[in-house]
């Protein structure tokens, strides 16, 4: 594979609804900007492209079959080649993947990524209907299909294990909405409080509305570029662009049906699902003792995909030990719940200790104050930020757009440009070396981790 | 003059306008035509209804095990590995599975949520109670409706209790022609 880098990025105005445009003038919207951060004009830029990759989630909610090429046709893009991906929320990282592959595999050097969803064309009611048809309609729909409620069954189940609070769960709340109050893209800022968080209308026990993303309008792009690509869009820019390049890329998958997840033994997940950083006597000894309490893994508590795309995307990447080697991570909190439940997938901290993670402010940015007290004995406050954005709890989850919006904040950090961006540096993160991002589908189902790096 | 053959215009019916006032300049020059870029967007209402054809293929064993008061699962007959949902083969062992009838297994609860909203078509039934059922020799687990239990008091301590199975009497043949309920003392 060649070496890949992340060239440029865009992001719509992310909104509950942007009933004055339509979906391609939405896209157009993240792809002038990416042309104009590289400084180049729509007719340099398609003399270069060589194709592209098109990411939206619901023909439902667009009520249009082929969206994609009519977002190809509104960029005048045609006739070069491009293709759509969906797999549910993990739509916009697979699309971030699919399109590294383009240039990776050597059939482009230079694609372009565009993702975007627009939810508003439905009622809520309608879209948490849409929604939960990506669950099995004859066997998990039917019940009362609502995603809130199944992320909800997964925090009893965690709570259950582990002791995790709805405290911890509201501590993520807390930063990714005032996290987001510094990005201008996010569709929500708010400087809530824990108490904030837990006083909000109940939506499916315990999960409060403030624990839950929302559905948004919104679109992102990402230009991506080979070695002999970038230095195309160097020729015609006239000027050298940051290295900023996909250190490695992951994917895992499980079951549909949430129920049907397996419960496997010690033995099975030290030899499948454990990662480097836990392979000592001391992380064996901590999970053989939740196996002897009756723990199982993943049941319904743990994602196994996400563990898998960790697991593949830090091999390739060369990483041995996640919380210090990563600077920050934009991950797929669709729910304060499974914010946590990724730390313990990704390996930022063991399965069990997510709650505590949050708390400890590891995951807050060091220099906002959130006005929290953290109990931080085992971990650093701000080691490693997650969400730094505001996540989709507060920027909004415009399914086809958010991986590719967490790829353009990802490469934002990693350039250092946050500031120019965001038109504050708050969320700039000191001297990042590489970010993680994380998408994901479903219960679980489908998962990507692609990890981002400053080349040195 | 003679009508056409065929008309050569669409008739106009009494529901022919969707939208009243449209707000249009009305002479057309370049100033008003670049004003068009400043309007406001039309927004309409577009119904969308459909009725599928939806086969239970492989599975339709199940929901005619629910609607003669049975709960079937599938297991492998190799390895014995038992699903609690029909899965028409294991796996695992790639091989097909078995039917296996879990109506009288020893159930509790291993997870629960309580739904206070929910998609368009649960709306009415909020607050709803959503359950993942173990059971006893199962190595999967079965998704279901809990009633009973006080919604708006839940508590962990749900998660464990010991269920017991009721069925639909008019089945709708779907999942929810079972439902679970709490074994009080006696029952158990």
């Amino acid at each position: 594979m060649r070496n890949v880098y992340v060239v440029s990025g865009g992001v719509s105005k992310f909104a509950k609804a942007r009933p004055n445009k339509t979906f391609q003038a939405i896209v157009k919207e993240a792809y002038d900007y990416t042309l104009a951060d590289l400084e180049l004009e729509h007719a340099q830029f398609i003399e270069l492209v060589d194709g592209s990759v098109a990411s939206y989630f619901s023909d439902h909610f667009a009520r249009q079959l082929m969206a994609g090429i009519m977002v190809q046709d509104y960029l005048g893009l045609c006739p070069k080649p491009g293709h759509r991906v969906e797999g549910g929320g993990a739509t916009g990282g697979i699309c971030f993947q699919e399109a590294w592959k383009s240039v990776a595999s050597g059939d482009m050097d230079i694609c372009l990524a565009y993702g975007f969803e627009t939810m508003s064309h439905v009622n809520t009611w309608k879209g948490n209907e849409f929604i939960a048809l990506a669950s099995d309609v004859s066997f998990d729909y039917p019940v009362g299909g609502f995603y809130s409620g199944y992320y909800a069954m997964m925090v009893t189940r965690h709570m259950k294990e582990f002791g995790t609070t709805v405290e911890q769960l509201a501590y993520v709340s807390v930063k990714n909405h005032l996290n987001a109050t510094y990005n201008p893209y996010s569709q929500k800022h708010e400087r809530l409080t824990v108490a904030d968080v837990r006083a909000a209308p109940m939506v499916a026990w315990p999960l409060t509305r403030r624990d839950i993303c929302v559905m948004s309008d919104g679109a992102a792009a990402v230009v991506f570029a080979s070695e002999e690509g970038l230095t195309k869009l160097e020729r015609a820019a006239g000027r050298r662009l940051p290295r900023v390049k996909v250190g490695g890329i992951g994917r895992g998958t499980d079951a549909m049906r949430m129920a049907d997840r397996p419960h496997q033994s010690y033995d099975e997940f030290v030899k499948r699902n454990l990662l480097p950083n836990e392979d000592t006597a001391e992380t064996r000894a901590y999970y053989k003792d939740l196996w002897d309490g009756g723990f199982r893994y993943p049941g319904v508590h743990s994602f196994r995909a996400g563990r898998m795309a960790s697991k593949a995307a830090y091999a390739r990447a060369g990483i041995t030990d996640p919380l210090a080697e990563i600077s920050f991570v934009e991950l797929h909190d669709a729910y304060t719940s499974s914010e946590i439940q990724t730390y313990e997938d990704m390996g930022l901290c063991r399965y069990g200790e997510g709650g505590p993670l949050a708390a400890s402010g590891a995951p807050f940015m060091p220099n906002l104050d959130y006005e929290l007290e953290f109990d931080n004995g085992r971990w650093r406050v701000g080691a490693c930020p997650v969400n730094p954005s505001g996540g989709l709890i507060a920027c909004g989850h415009p399914v086809g757009a958010t991986g590719l919006m967490q790829g353009v904040f990802a490469l934002w950090q990693l350039q250092g440009t946050i500031g120019k961006h965001f038109g504050d540096d708050r969320l700039q993160i000191k001297n990042p070396r590489r970010g993680a991002i994380h998408s994901h589908a479903g219960t679980g189902t489908y998962v990507t981790v692609s990890i981002l790096q400053k080349e040195a | 003059m003679s009508e056409p053959r065929f008309p050569t215009r669409i008739s106009e019916t009494d529901d022919g306008t969707v939208l009243f006032s449209v707000p249009f300049p009305t002479v057309l020059d370049a100033e008003s035509l670049a004003a068009l870029k400043g309007m406001a967007p039309i927004i309409i209402k577009q119904p969308y209804q459909i009725d599928y054809i939806h086969s239970f293929g492989q599975d339709s064993p199940f929901f005619a095990g629910l609607a003669s008061g049975r709960l079937l699962g599938r297991f492998d007959p190799t390895t014995g590995y038992t699903y609690a949902n029909p899965r028409g083969h294991d796996m695992y062992t790639g091989a097909e599975t078995d039917w296996v009838d879990l109506t009288q297994r020893t159930a509790r609860v291993h997870a629960f949520t309580v739904c206070h909203f929910g998609s368009e078509e649960f709306l009415p039934e909020c607050p709803y109670v959503l359950a993942l059922i173990e059971f006893e020799g199962a190595d999967t687990l079965f998704l279901g409706r809990l009633l009973g239990p006080d919604p708006n008091a839940p508590t962990l301590d749900w998660i464990g209790i010991k269920v017991g199975l009721r069925f639909r009497r008019n089945s709708k043949f779907k999942p929810t022609d079972v439902y679970f309920y709490p074994l009080d003392a006696k029952e158990e």
